[in-house]
């Protein structure tokens, strides 16, 4: 892809994993050179193309994990190895890794996806990282093996700890006074409770958001956040919680495709 | 030296507006163009009477020297319009050009109507997006007599000054712009985006959603410059001289073929971006400096034509 271009790369569907009822992975072998907390635009020829963040990347490949929720990630669900499908990107800023730190990441449901890769990475840059990936129940828990230092929540308690993530944390930064640094993704009303808990404990955090995109790289105006003005895509969809906590309608509302605001 | 332009009675900062549908949609994203970017006005995305969805992805995407978009006028309708408008005045001065379009006449004069209760400084028109014509047919601004109908609608519901937005896909954009002049509007901006396509090769799949989009960026800047010099041949009211400018240079040449004011799209993505529009007035500037020109108001038509 040359500089100013953000054609889709087409590339065939190298592998696909079903990791719940609702999640399949997908591995493309492309040198994609992406941060964790990065997203690609994938276009589904004649369906859509969406917003989806990197689960997983070497050197020669990455995954992208999704949630089936309406029509592209349904057409996805039916598509089979081998099946072409076009990438954008890798587009926006992503999470920032502070070698040997101790850190705490928090997933809710699908939010796990790029906090795997970011956990992977952030071993490497020799952090010790502690994963916390909570699901309704136990068969919708994300990458329970995938980092060595799981904890599951559920909220019915079918597997780990029964609860939110929140109180999870909660409970690890207390016990834990030497955690630098916390990073989350996930349903927004879990991240603000996240944002919280890390201001009762005085430890800094990343959080990433969600919203509605066309372009994905700056140009449209549509994931524009109030009252900054600035866009996800491009600004985010990662931030600190300094900066989340100057976004005032996070966790609050969000504009859908036309431009319509609804309440969270 | 002085970067101001005064257009149609009001002051801008300097000559440069974002056009339509680049970052417009929200009320804060316009205030950050100003206050963070530092552009002269802003122009907002187009909106209808109803709220739309647009076309579904892909519609909008770049090759190297073009932007093509089928975005298909997604807004979230007059009424919330009213709403990002009334914040941005709130917060913000620099000028606002509130943009309408609408599937007929009679719907133009509406949504003229409602949006004038947000009090912009301008109103464009928007009679050129060649990205819905499955919808509605050919585009207004490619007959003089239907760009003419729905100039004088427009004026007729509202007491804001208006600005008529035509299409590069005409074969004698002079005359549609006469055409919208003598029905009563104040300004002209041109140009909308051309029409085009583009097929990816892997899947032999049209890449845009919609098949066809409206081309924009670098590679129309020679025809966009041609349309707005032939327009300032034609009529006497100012243009806003918008196509594939991404740099300072670009938005003198734009200034010297006729335009007072300068729309910037594409070029947000292709100038080098967020500090695209300071770069520009950077450059700008010392142009200005290096040649000795004291008022930026100089450049407007100010080409030398010795025939
Ligand atoms: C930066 C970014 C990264 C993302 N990363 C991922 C990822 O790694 N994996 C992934 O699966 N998704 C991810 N998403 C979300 C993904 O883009 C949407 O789930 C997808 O666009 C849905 O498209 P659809 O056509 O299937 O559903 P639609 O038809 O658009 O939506 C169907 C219904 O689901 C609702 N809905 C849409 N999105 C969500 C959601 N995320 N959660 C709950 N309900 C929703 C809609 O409101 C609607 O009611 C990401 C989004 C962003 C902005
Ligand atoms: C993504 C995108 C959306 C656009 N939406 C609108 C719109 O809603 N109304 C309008 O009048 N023009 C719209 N345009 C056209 C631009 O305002 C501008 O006329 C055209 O892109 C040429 O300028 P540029 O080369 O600087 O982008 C859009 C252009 C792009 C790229
Ligand atoms: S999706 Fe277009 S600006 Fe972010």
């Amino acid at each position: 892809m040359k500089n100013n271009s953000q054609q889709p790369t087409i590339l065939p569907i190298k592998k696909i994993v079903q990791e719940t009822p609702a999640i399949k992975t997908y591995t493309f072998e492309h040198k994609l050179g992406a941060e964790p907390g990065q997203f690609v635009m994938l276009w589904i020829p004649r369906v859509d193309q969406k917003p989806i963040s990197i689960s997983r990347q070497t050197d020669s490949s990455f995954d992208l994990s999704v949630f089936k929720v309406g029509k592209a990630t349904e057409a996805l669900f039916d598509m089979k190895e081998g099946d072409k499908v076009g990438i954008s990107g890798p587009y926006g800023r992503g999470f920032n890794i502070e070698p040997k730190k101790n850190i705490v990441l928090v997933g809710g449901g699908c939010g796990s996806a790029p906090l795997r890769m970011l956990g992977e990475e952030a071993e490497k840059a020799g952090c010790k990282v502690t994963f916390i990936t909570g699901a309704q129940t136990s068969k919708d828990v994300l990458f329970k093996d995938a980092l060595s230092d799981t904890c599951i929540t559920t909220d019915d308690g079918s597997a780990g700890f029964k609860g939110f993530t929140t109180q999870k944390l909660a409970e690890i930064l207390t016990e834990n006074k030497d955690t630098d640094k916390v990073y989350t993704c996930g349903p927004e009303v879990m991240m603000k409770g996240v944002v919280d808990v890390c201001a009762k404990h005085k430890i800094s955090c990343e959080i990433s958001m969600e919203r509605y995109m066309k372009c994905g790289f700056g140009i449209c105006g549509q994931c524009a956040v109030d009252p900054l003005g600035i866009c996800i895509c491009k600004a985010g969809p990662v931030f600190s919680g300094e900066m989340a906590a100057k976004i005032t309608e996070f966790g609050q509302y969000h504009r859908d495709k036309a431009g319509v605001k609804h309440e969270l | 030296m002085n970067t101001k332009i005064t257009f149609l009675g009001k002051e801008f900062a300097n000559s440069i507006v974002t056009a339509s549908g680049i970052l417009g949609v929200t009320g804060a994203t316009m205030v950050n163009n100003v206050k963070e970017k530092g552009v002269g006005g802003v122009t907002m995305k187009s909106v209808s009477v109803e709220p739309r969805e647009g076309h579904p992805n892909p519609t909008i995407t770049t090759g190297e020297h073009f932007m093509i978009n089928a975005v298909g006028l997604s807004n979230a309708g007059v009424e919330n319009s009213v709403k990002e408008i009334k914040y941005y005045k709130e917060n913000c001065q620099a000028p606002l050009i509130a943009s309408v379009f609408a599937g007929d006449i009679k719907e133009f004069g509406e949504v003229t109507k409602k949006i004038s209760e947000a009090s912009p400084d301008f109103i464009e028109v928007n009679i050129s997006c060649p990205n819905v014509e499955d919808e509605f047919g050919k585009p207004f601004a490619a007959d003089p007599q239907l760009a003419t109908a729905v100039t004088k609608i427009v004026k007729e519901n509202t007491d804001i000054k208006v600005i008529v937005k035509l299409s590069p896909n005409v074969e004698n954009i002079g005359k549609i712009a006469q055409a919208v002049e003598a029905a009563g509007a104040d300004a002209i901006c041109a140009v909308n985006t051309f029409n085009g396509t583009l097929i990816d090769v892997r899947t032999r799949e049209f890449v845009l959603h919609n098949k066809f989009g409206g081309v924009s960026g670098p590679a129309i800047k020679p025809m966009a410059v041609k349309a707005v010099y032939d327009i300032s041949q034609a009529v006497k009211i100012p243009i806003i001289g918008t196509g594939g400018v991404t740099t300072g240079q670009d938005v003198l040449e734009m200034m010297l073929a006729g335009a007072t004011l300068v729309g910037v799209g594409s070029g947000v993505h292709f100038g080098g971006g967020k500090d695209v529009f300071k770069n520009m007035m950077g450059e700008i500037k010392e142009i200005m400096e290096e040649e000795g020109i004291e008022d930026l108001m100089e450049m407007i038509g100010g080409v030398k034509s010795d025939d």
